[in-house]
């Protein structure tokens, strides 16, 4: 709740933003995301690019994870599906990009509802193991089905066609990647403020009181897996235009943790969560990149910049969990709140 | 059919489940006294086998000095664990320790790639290396002493838990951790144990695993299949535990003898999924009731 925001009307009150100061921040940002491609080199929009894939990809993995309380170790895979959809939609038939992408996001889907079959009986650590084996089971359909695929080898993607103009660079791309995810957050932001993002709500909080106040399990639960892999899937294919290359290889079980580590890290259950941890998450392996390269090692920096990311990378996860469990969206609440309050002292 | 070949993998099929279920067995008893869902398991497995690689070849102690060096070892790195990442998550929502569990296996395989860099190593010898032939079917002697080794191990952690006090204290714990509370056993306490117990255990299997097929930082993966022993025997089953062991030990070993390398992970995944269809609790897992 802020201060000094006296709703009026019901429009108002269930408005997204509520005062002008956001109005006011959220121009800054769009602003600043329409100019940024254009003061930056090669390096910061690729990362750009790459965050933003991974805020679209942990986005969905939040509604499953943060909002539905069932945690998938599956969200790697579904990127797989979707940008194995795109490779293959683009190559064979060279159908428009964002046809391409809801295709994506539509297979991942479909096989997102089946792997969800199992939530109805199976809930919490089993359900994870269950998407591990999901994740498992369609890796070697990726490897094998090389008449589709390509095997292990994999397949290129060519560029998407934005009519006429191929989108070959991190340039480029940063205008069709970024505008995706920034629609894909609005639409999750607002799925929570319906009744089905409710329901999704209630399931996580008691999925038996939740059943016992109406709400159908079955249905609810499997909506959430289809949304969470249709935003999964939408990744892969961007993920598919980004790097130009899919091989079985390119979706290991350590993305899935990884994703599942940027909504512990950011938050769960909050779209700030989301967002917050993929960039964090993004950001830190390219920090240790640079703290190594300072340090005087010599060649041995290289050598050892990989296990220290690893390492890394766990401590953040236990760390979190340990000292934050409400994630980086709890810190960027509180030193909001201090300004809020400033000149008074933010108690909690 | 060529019967030979069948009882050949068959065999070799129940001697790397023997290592499951060895490792299963750990998986249990952490399980079962403190209700984490270690994912770690493998890691662990890793860990247990490098100390002793570390020990034999870069330190050059004598083998047996290192293994036994290596499983205490183990031992004092469960205890950390589990005081430093286990302990303040006492109470939070299984998930939560369910993803600890996950960040510690990555710093796990962190550290061993720092220390041991990510190249595949190969442990001293010390098993002996004479075919056995059981009838006419041949088993790599490795495998063989292997089972041994887990077998024994397995029957001394049952008989040591059903009579020492401590392994009574612990399966008191793990039946209802209130009345254990009152009846004087020193719950924490137990929770310490079980770690260093898990963590020994694992620790051997490792250095049987690592013998058998060399260390690498992936070994971790071997974690993969006992968490599916672990889920199909029931998460909080002995009895499950040893035969699901031995059966995915057999299913992994026939997929990949009839069928090819690339299928062992396939069919037990597959496995997996079928069980959790059918039996959501495992074969010999208890059945949990939810109150409102």
């Amino acid at each position: 709740m802020r201060i000094g925001t006296a709703k009026q009307s019901y429009a108002h009150d269930e408005s997204l933003f509520d005062t002008r100061t956001q109005w006011v921040w959220l121009g800054l940002l769009g602003v600043s995301l329409l100019l940024f491609p254009f003061v930056v080199d090669d390096y910061w929009l690729y990362l750009a690019c790459l965050v933003a894939i991974n805020i679209a990809s942990a986005t969905g993995l939040n509604i499953l994870t943060g909002y539905t309380g069932l945690v998938s170790l599956g969200q790697a895979a579904f990127m797989g599906l979707g940008a194995y959809t795109v490779a293959i939609l683009e190559q064979r038939f060279g159908t428009p990009a964002v046809l391409n992408l809801v295709a994506g996001g539509a297979v991942a889907m479909l096989v997102g509802v089946v792997v969800g079959i199992p939530s109805l009986r199976v809930k919490g650590l089993y359900l994870a193991i269950s998407t591990i084996a999901a994740s498992f089971i369609l890796h070697f359909v990726f490897a094998n089905w090389s008449s589709l695929t390509g095997g292990t080898g994999g397949m290129t993607v060519p560029p998407a066609n934005f009519f006429g103009i191929p989108l070959d660079t991190s340039f480029r791309l940063y205008w069709l990647i970024v505008p995706v995810a920034l629609t894909m957050l609005v639409c999750a932001a607002n799925l929570f403020r319906t009744r089905i993002g409710r329901a999704f709500i209630a399931i996580r909080d008691r999925d038996i009181s939740a059943e016992v106040l109406g709400i159908p399990l079955l249905r609810y639960k499997l909506t959430s897996f289809a949304l969470s892999s249709f935003y999964a899937g939408v990744a892969g294919g961007l993920w598919a235009y980004f790097f130009r290359v899919v091989t079985p290889e390119s979706f290991p079980l350590m993305m899935s943790i990884f994703f599942l580590a940027a909504v512990i890290v950011g938050g769960m259950g909050t779209i700030l969560g989301g967002i917050l941890g993929a960039i964090f998450m993004t950001m830190v392996p390219e920090v240790l990149k640079l703290i190594v390269g300072w340090l005087p090692l010599g060649s041995e920096g290289a050598v050892i910049l990989s296990p220290v990311r690893t390492i890394v990378f766990g401590l953040l996860i236990v760390g979190f969990l340990i000292f934050e469990p409400l994630g980086l969206q709890e810190l960027w609440r509180r030193v909001r709140r201090f300004f809020h309050l400033w000149p008074f002292r933010a108690q909690g | 059919m060529d019967w030979l070949y069948l009882l050949e993998i068959s065999l070799a099929g129940i001697g790397s489940g023997g290592l499951y279920a060895l490792t299963a067995l750990a998986f249990v008893m952490i399980y079962k006294a403190t209700k984490v869902v270690n994912l770690a398991i493998g890691e662990m497995l890793m860990l247990g086998a490098y100390l002793m690689f570390g020990m034999a070849s870069n330190l050059g102690w004598p083998i047996w000095v290192a293994i036994v060096a290596a499983i205490i070892g183990s031992g004092i790195g469960g205890a950390i664990v589990e005081r430093l990442a286990i302990r303040p998550m006492l109470g939070e929502s299984p998930i939560s320790v369910f993803m600890v569990t996950v960040g510690l296996s990555s710093v796990m395989i962190g550290l061993v790639e720092l220390i041991w860099t990510a190249d595949q190593q190969r442990l001293p010898e010390f098993m002996p290396s004479d075919p056995i032939m059981l009838g006419e079917a041949f088993i790599s002697p490795k495998l063989f002493y292997g089972f041994l080794v887990a077998a024994a191990l397995i029957i001394i952690a049952l008989v040591v838990f059903r009579f020492w006090r401590g392994g009574v204290a612990l399966r008191a714990t793990a039946s209802d951790q209130a009345a254990a509370y009152s009846v004087g056993i020193n719950v924490p306490r137990v929770f310490s144990l079980a770690w260093i117990a898990a963590a020994m255990i694992a620790a051997i299997a490792g250095i049987v695993v690592g013998s058998i097929g060399g260390l690498s930082s992936s070994m971790g993966v071997f974690g993969l299949s006992v968490l599916v022993v672990v889920i199909v025997g029931g998460l909080d089953s002995v009895l499950g535990a040893l035969v699901a062991g031995l059966g995915i030990g057999l299913l992994e070993s026939l997929a990949g003898g009839y069928l090819g390398g690339e299928f062992k992970l396939l069919a037990t995944f597959s496995t997996l999924i079928l069980v959790l269809m059918i039996r959501p609790y495992g074969l010999f897992g208890t059945h949990e009731i939810e109150r409102l």
